[in-house]
């Protein structure tokens, strides 16, 4: 299927000379839920506000829907609802009177049903008559999201979308996200919040000082690079590792009633099967047995890391 | 039918409105505050010199100000609204909405200049009637005096929009209008006719285009004129093509919009 965004060699280099983006390639696939992780300072803002016509880029090419961004500027900015990390309001206007605007601006029909049911569903038709300088944070968050969902886009950018939101906000945000993509919105969110990613999305890209690093479904890449971990509580202490499981590298706890076995599916150290077989073997005796895999944050660090 | 080929309407009209609106809400500042400054310059202006100066060119002091002081309104409040509709949302950050939306440059520049150009407008004929109140006020042109006041609105809020557009702090947004405009309206035959002054300053002041706008608006009510109406006229036009140029150049570019 032809994907919904296609970004190919994308460069971006400001006046001042920072090289914000190198050579981007990335395609959204049409209805997915795309993560673009990365550490402050990445070039993510950079990137989405290309492909929404906020920021001209220095070369490449960048379609939607098989619109071309500049040629086709109307019909591609027409499907894209943008949900900015700042919250930028003309702060005295009503929240009735904004998001009216916002359906307006993007070549939208004036519908007072939807512009209600949009609101309603973020929790902001009590708030209509409100000045937008009145409204908490939480709630002005809500009012940019009314904003760009105003004009029933098909693709939906989240920049930051749950930075400094409370809990209970991150949750309904969350169940919008995924309402919308059962009706069939494309969504692209970019965070540094790996839990984000890790509970939200399909795919997941990290991009770092202007480079996509990696693309991957996100399942797939818990489990290339997912670390997993053992931990053995032991019956009774040991002093030491004995010698003969040197090439396990196995920590043992200060108390020496504990021991980690730490793998991946990539290293060559040998399987659990086996360390289990031979700790037996060496009568070192267990009464319980835990494994946890390595979140999504720690195979993030560590891409970043490599690459500094 | 090709989409690029239709204009969005909605999104000039959204805009169109929001400014029209700011004008309601802030009606002391949009409309009265003027209107007060005006009748002011009439009662100092208009007692204090108008009792030395009786007439010029046949017409009563007070009533042969009046053209002068509502291009010195028109030319003031089209670029303050102008300038501060498209800075306010770039400072604010609030801008981003407006560039990824799809809208031309043309449809920007029709909502903004449009909205600031009718405050204007309207402000002109607000201040028009007040002075009706002081002094007997013929219109020998009446289109042209539309004219006239149309083509100054819609230049001046052009130039405004450039401003605005230009501008990086608010106190560059005041630079412009106090450092240039506000020493041109005052010298560009506002309160006087350019023929009272001596040679010399009468041939410098030739150089400053807002005479042309004073004098041919002036025709318009008396039919008397410091420069020939037709090159009044000319100047305003070419300062529109002017400011139409450099707003292309601005939009073709990206020029502090799209860095």
């Amino acid at each position: 299927m032809q994907p919904i965004i296609s970004i190919s060699g994308v460069t971006k280099t400001y006046a001042t000379g920072f090289q914000a983006l190198k050579e981007i390639n990335l395609d959204i696939v049409r209805g997915e839920i795309f993560a673009l992780l990365g550490p402050n300072g990445a070039g993510k803002t950079t990137l989405i506000s290309i492909v929404c016509g906020i920021v001209n880029r220095s070369s490449g090419s960048v379609t939607v829907d098989g619109h071309d961004i500049n040629r086709d500027y109307r019909a591609a900015r027409g499907l894209i609802g943008l949900v900015p990390q700042e919250l930028t309001i003309d702060a005295f206007e009503s929240v009735w009177a904004t998001v009216n605007y916002s359906r307006g601006l993007f070549g939208k029909p004036a519908d007072k049903a939807f512009v209600e049911k949009v609101l309603r569903d973020l929790s902001l038709w009590d708030k209509k008559d409100a000045k937008a300088i009145t409204l908490s944070g939480g709630m002005k968050r809500r009012l940019m999201i009314a904003k760009a969902l105003s004009h029933e886009p098909r693709i939906l950018f989240l920049d930051e979308p749950t930075a400094g939101v409370d809990v209970e906000l991150r949750q309904d945000m969350w169940a919008m996200v995924r309402r919308l993509r059962e009706d069939g919105v494309t969504i692209i969110l970019t965070t540094h919040y790996i839990e984000e990613a890790e509970a939200m999305a399909d795919r997941v890209g990290v991009i770092n000082r202007g480079e996509i690093v990696l693309v991957e479904n996100k399942a797939e890449l818990m489990r290339k690079l997912g670390r997993k971990r053992l931990v053995l509580e032991l019956r009774s202490p040991l002093a030491t590792v004995p010698d003969a499981f040197s090439r396990y590298a196995l920590e043992l706890s200060p108390d020496g009633g504990q021991l980690t076995y730490t793998y991946d599916n990539q290293s060559e150290r040998p399987g659990v099967a086996s360390l289990i077989r031979e700790l037996e073997a060496a009568g070192i005796q267990f009464r319980d047995i835990d494994t946890e895999n390595s979140s999504l944050e720690e195979i993030f660090v560590n891409l970043v890391r490599k690459q500094a | 039918m090709n989409p690029r080929a239709v204009m969005n309407l909605h999104a000039v009209w959204a805009i169109y409105r929001v400014e029209m609106a700011r004008a309601l809400r802030t009606v002391l500042q949009s409309i009265v505050s003027p209107v007060i400054s005006t009748s002011l310059y009439f009662v100092v202006f208009g007692s204090a010199i108008g009792s030395r100066i009786t007439e010029i060119d046949g017409i009563s002091y007070g009533a042969f100000i009046v053209p002068g002081l509502i291009m010195l309104s028109l030319l003031t409040q089209s670029i303050s609204n102008a300038s501060f509709a498209i800075y306010f949302p770039k400072f604010v950050g609030s801008i981003y909405e407006l560039l990824s939306a799809p809208v031309s440059y043309l449809e920007i520049v029709i909502a903004y200049v449009g909205g600031a150009a009718t405050k204007s407008i309207v402000l002109g004929l607000i201040i028009l009637a007040t002075a009706s109140l002081f002094v007997p006020l013929t219109i020998e042109h009446p289109f042209w005096m539309l004219a006239f006041l149309v083509l100054t609105a819609v230049t001046f809020s052009l130039f405004g929009f450039i401003i605005g557009i230009w501008a990086k702090s608010f106190e560059q947004l005041q630079l412009v209008p106090l450092l240039i405009i506000t020493p041109l309206t005052f010298l560009g035959g506002s309160f006087y006719s350019i023929n009272m002054l001596p040679g010399i300053w009468r041939t410098v002041t030739l150089f400053n285009p807002v005479v042309y706008l004073v004098s041919g608006f002036r025709w318009s009510f008396y039919g008397k004129s410091d420069v020939s109406v037709g090159v009044s006229l000319g100047m305003t036009v070419v300062f529109l093509l002017v400011c139409i140029a450099i707003v292309a150049w601005i939009f073709r570019t990206g020029y502090r919009l799209r860095n």
